[in-house]
């Protein structure tokens, strides 16, 4: 039997906003608790709040990067439910009326091709608090910082068919909200986290299954497995003469499997009704424009143009331009060195991103900066060193040594050119080495690679390599 | 000393007649004689009242003084006072202490007013009556048998009594004008956002509106002037300039146009109220004032659509008393589970006038009712609004009963709520479309004071305040005081 997945993702990425959509309250993350609450934010009786109209503008720039409809008129309304962390028994959302609608992203799958989805609507709405039901023996704290925080969902159509796929569309939200740097995309913080809608059908059938709601997968990983072993779940169940009911279930990433959450979730009636103490968003053609003359070059523009531009593979695009910051980086180092772009682009994915990684550094916090891997570059470019010595010059840079210039210079490590010094050198291997020389001599060709070696070796590594192997050919044939 | 109005008291103390802290020893002694018999109180903050009134007999004496400074004043205790137990009626909050001033609180104490204390109320506004009050009734300073009228009952008490000069009230639905009607006073609700809703405990958000009770208009325009305006803080208010009330009211008299509404005359209004009310409507008449009878097609519909809009509202403005922040948690709350906990903090805190409406809006609100009873009121509301939008351009002003009957017995309709809401059947127009209306004494009946109402379109408080202020001038209702208070 010939199954399909059919998966719709619900994002919720925090806004950058300084202060919380209601109040003046901070959004910083971290602060002890309780401390960042207004009287908003706490809910007291008699106050009113206030929209934060940063959080709107931030939307408006989702929604326009994401060719959603940017609603001219949209409505907050009221969700209401009590829980301990819900200071107002209700919730700020937007119900009927989203601040913006109907967009859509393309995603590169694994095998190269471009797919599209679509965006149903993302909407602003605020956070909850926390509740922490540890630590106080048999009793609940709650922490009321994150109450009142921005978000912004956004709600895809079912659009995704495997695990894979909505991993793409999750990493290329995530791009998005980073380079319109609406969202800081922490998602150990929870600022970027999403729940799963996830159903499946006999492969041709029309008609959707019943679908299963994955709550809070906070990484690109668990997204995926989340999802896979859902989908697994409900196949088996099917198959074994089940029903998938629908309900809300929790991904548990150290048994990997998925269980219920709560049982009672269709008993929910949230109530929904707009909020009398809020006016209508209501938004002009004139702050939309001026909203679009403030957007960042997008991702999908910016790998069209660095093919271009650069000569780069789609590959190498794709990859330099996932992170706004990696991309920024490789520019200014492309646009700085005399190096191939090409060289560029690989000392940035190869170099780089290993020990960004090795450290785990974000791009930002490089030990390199993009104008001395530049300057690096132009060393190898102009024969001052080695690609090899590069490396070792790299490393010592990263390590905090000093400069590309200090480094070459204190260690030695200019390439050694002029041919007299490499003569000498190559003499010497050839009297130290008279077997290799007459295995190469009797036709042995792949010897000169150990005599180029040995030589290498005799200049510590900074004998120019083409020139010892012209040498050797010379003196040799 | 207690008999003059606000306006009065203004100049007195401007002339060093008096002196604000005289002033506020006199009324503070006329509480504390009174107020067990009235229960208008239930806060009296003398010893903050003293240090005001002191503060504001120095700004007297270096002439940095307003109109108000110095004169005292009670608040309805649904506006949140800093530092002041803020109950709003209920046992919810029987140990809330505001942490903040309301922007009206603010506004008047900036402008210098001394602070009496805190007023009685329906618990959370709910009630025509004041009967529905954690702290008891508010008996009628006209008969003690009877109530004062609501939710602002204390308040007008308060002034009806003559042991405050004037006072704050909301209006909801008619919670300003009914308790003047009943009290024998002047009573304004201004245009919805005229005055910042921000600290004022949220009752049905879309409606509520904070007001005054006086003895006057003129004193109405005074006190206005100070908080009425935009405030960043309360997204609904209005961001327009505030006229000077006080300077309008005095302008010449101009021969306005005057709709009555016949439909408010009906079978539902006591006969001899009626007859107070056409007589107040010929007075107008001698001031050169045309009546015109006008017809408000849907207004039969407003008691329906504002019940369902304001429970709606109210059932979920109420979620956040939930014993957990603050207010009422009751002693074995924790001993249960969560929803235990919720049931048995609000299960207590709120009284059942408060359940009751709770139950109802949320029922308004639920899945499958929502729009077939929150969308139609909605509906209706708009057309309540069209209705007098257009009336508006005919008529200057809408005038009619503010009440079905003068003030009645306490207990008398506590089992029968139905007749209880009909009580706010001419009022609740006005909040419906947001417009501003008064309530001012206009007779007797059988012994008890009768109010007019004006209605005007909106942010017209300055001619609304401006015909009520010539009426007075011409009539001596608004200055008459129960025997026992004058």
């Amino acid at each position: 039997m010939q199954w399909e997945m059919v998966i719709g993702l619900e994002i919720h990425a925090q806004l950058a906003t300084a202060s919380k959509i209601f109040s003046g309250a901070s959004t910083r993350y971290g602060a002890s608790p309780n401390s960042q609450a207004s009287l908003v934010d706490l809910g007291y009786p008699g106050v009113l709040p206030v929209l934060n109209g940063e959080a709107v503008r931030m939307a408006v720039k989702f929604g326009l990067a994401t060719n959603c409809e940017i609603s001219h008129r949209s409505v907050f309304a009221r969700k209401n439910y009590f829980y301990p962390d819900l200071p107002k028994g209700y919730q700020i959302s937007q119900y009927e009326l989203p601040v913006v609608h109907g967009g859509r992203v393309d995603i590169v799958l694994e095998d190269g091709t471009t797919k599209t989805v679509r965006i149903t609507r993302a909407h602003l709405e605020e956070d909850a608090g926390k509740s922490l039901h540890e630590d106080f023996a048999g009793m609940s704290g709650i922490d009321l910082n994150r109450a009142g925080t921005p978000l912004l969902e956004i709600v895809s159509e079912p659009d995704l068919t495997s695990a894979a796929e909505a991993g793409a569309y999750m990493r290329k939200i995530h791009a998005l909200v980073r380079y319109l740097e609406i969202c800081d995309g922490n998602m150990q913080e929870g600022s970027f986290r999403c729940d799963a809608n996830v159903s499946v059908r006999r492969k041709g059938e029309a008609k959707l299954g019943t679908r299963a709601e994955l709550k809070n997968l906070n990484s690109f990983r668990f997204v995926e497995k989340a999802i896979e072993i859902e989908a697994a779940r409900q196949i088996e169940l099917i198959e074994s003469g089940g029903k998938v009911v629908q309900e809300t279930r929790l991904y548990d990433p150290d048994r990997d499997e998925t269980r219920p959450m709560r049982s009672k979730e269709e008993a929910n009636d949230y109530r929904y009704f707009p909020d009398p103490d809020l006016l209508p968003i209501v938004i002009d053609d004139a702050t939309v424009a001026a909203i679009r003359s403030t957007l960042p070059e997008l991702p999908d523009q910016k790998r069209e143009r660095f093919m271009a531009d650069y000569r780069l593979s789609a590959y190498d695009a794709g990859v330099l331009t996932a992170q706004r910051a990696l991309a920024d980086y490789f520019e200014t180092v492309a646009k700085r060195t005399k190096a191939a772009a090409k060289v560029a682009a690989n000392w940035v994915q190869g170099e780089l991103t290993a020990a960004l990684h090795r450290d785990t550094l974000e791009i930002g916090q490089s030990k390199i900066s993009a104008a001395a891997l530049a300057v690096l570059l132009d060393k190898i470019a102009d024969g001052t060193i080695s690609g090899k010595i590069a490396k070792e010059v790299f490393e010592a840079v990263w390590a905090g040594e000093g400069t590309v210039a200090e480094i070459i210079d204190k260690r030695g490590l200019v390439q050694i050119s002029d041919s007299a010094s490499i003569d000498a050198l190559v003499d010497e291997v050839i009297a130290a080495n008279s077997a290799q020389v007459e295995q190469f001599r009797a036709g042995k060709q792949q010897v000169l690679g150990f005599l180029v070696g040995q030589v290498m070796k005799a200049s510590k590594g900074k004998a120019n390599p083409q020139q010892v192997n012209d040498a050797l050919r010379k003196k040799l044939g | 000393m207690h008999s003059r109005t606000l306006t009065q008291l203004a100049a007195d103390l401007a002339a060093r007649r008096v002196s604000a802290t005289e002033l506020t020893r006199h009324f503070l002694a006329r509480v504390e004689r009174f107020d067990g018999e009235l229960n208008a109180f239930v806060t009296v903050t003398a010893e903050q009242a003293l240090a005001q009134a002191a503060a504001a007999d120095k700004r007297i004496a270096a002439g940095g003084a307003t109109p108000l400074t110095g004169i005292p004043l009670v608040h309805k205790d649904i506006f949140c006072t800093a530092g002041v137990k803020t109950s709003c009626g209920s046992r919810m909050l029987d140990n809330f202490v505001a942490p903040y001033d309301a922007t009206v609180v603010e506004r008047m104490q900036s402008a210098g007013i001394v602070m009496l204390g805190k007023t009685n109320m329906d618990e959370f506004a709910m009630g025509s009556s004041n009967e529905t009050s954690f702290y008891g009734p508010v008996r009628n300073p006209w008969n003690h048998d009877l109530v004062p009228g609501g939710s602002s009952g204390g308040s007008a008490a308060a002034v009806a009594a003559r042991i405050a000069v004037a006072a704050t009230g909301t209006d909801t639905g008619g919670s300003i004008r009914q308790p003047a009607a009943l009290s024998g006073i002047t009573g304004i609700k201004p245009t919805y956002g005229r005055v910042s809703r921000y600290g004022m405990i949220a009752f049905a958000s879309s409606l509520d509106q904070a007001g005054t009770l006086t003895q006057t208009a003129a004193d109405a325009a005074c006190l206005l002037e100070a908080i009425a305006g935009h405030d960043v803080r309360d997204s609904t208010s209005l961001d327009e300039p505030v006229p000077r009330y006080s300077k309008i009211i005095e302008e010449r008299w101009e021969n306005i146009t005057i709709g009555v509404p016949e439909s408010f005359f009906d079978d539902g209004l006591d006969a001899d109220v009626a007859t107070a009310t056409r007589a107040a409507l010929r007075e107008y008449e001698k001031l050169g004032a045309t009546l015109k009878s006008i017809e408000l097609d849907y207004i039969h519909l407003s008691v329906l659509a504002y019940y369902v809009v304001k429970h709606a509202e109210a059932s979920s403005n109420l979620s956040r008393f939930d014993g957990i922040r603050f207010g009422h948690r009751a002693a074995n709350a924790a001993a249960g589970d969560l929803l235990t906990f919720y049931m048995r903090n609000r299960g207590e805190g709120f009284g059942a006038e408060v359940k009751r409406r709770i139950l109802t809006g949320t029922y308004v609100l639920s899945a499958g009712y929502f729009d077939a009873y929150y969308l139609q009121a909605q509906k209706v509301r708009k057309l309540i609004s069209d209705d007098f939008a257009r009336a508006f351009r005919d008529v200057d002003l809408v005038a009619g009963p503010t009440a079905p009957a003068p003030a009645f017995a306490i207990g008398a309709k506590t089992d029968d709520p139905i007749q209880m809401y009909l009580n706010d059947i001419y009022t609740i127009g006005a909040n419906l479309a947001g417009l501003p209306a008064m309530s001012l004494p206009c007779g007797f009946v059988r012994g008890l004071p009768v109010g007019l109402q004006l209605i005007a379109p909106p942010l017209a408080e300055g001619p609304l305040l401006k015909a009520a202020h010539h009426y007075q001038r011409a009539t001596d209702w608004h200055a008459r005081v129960p025997e026992r208070y004058a």
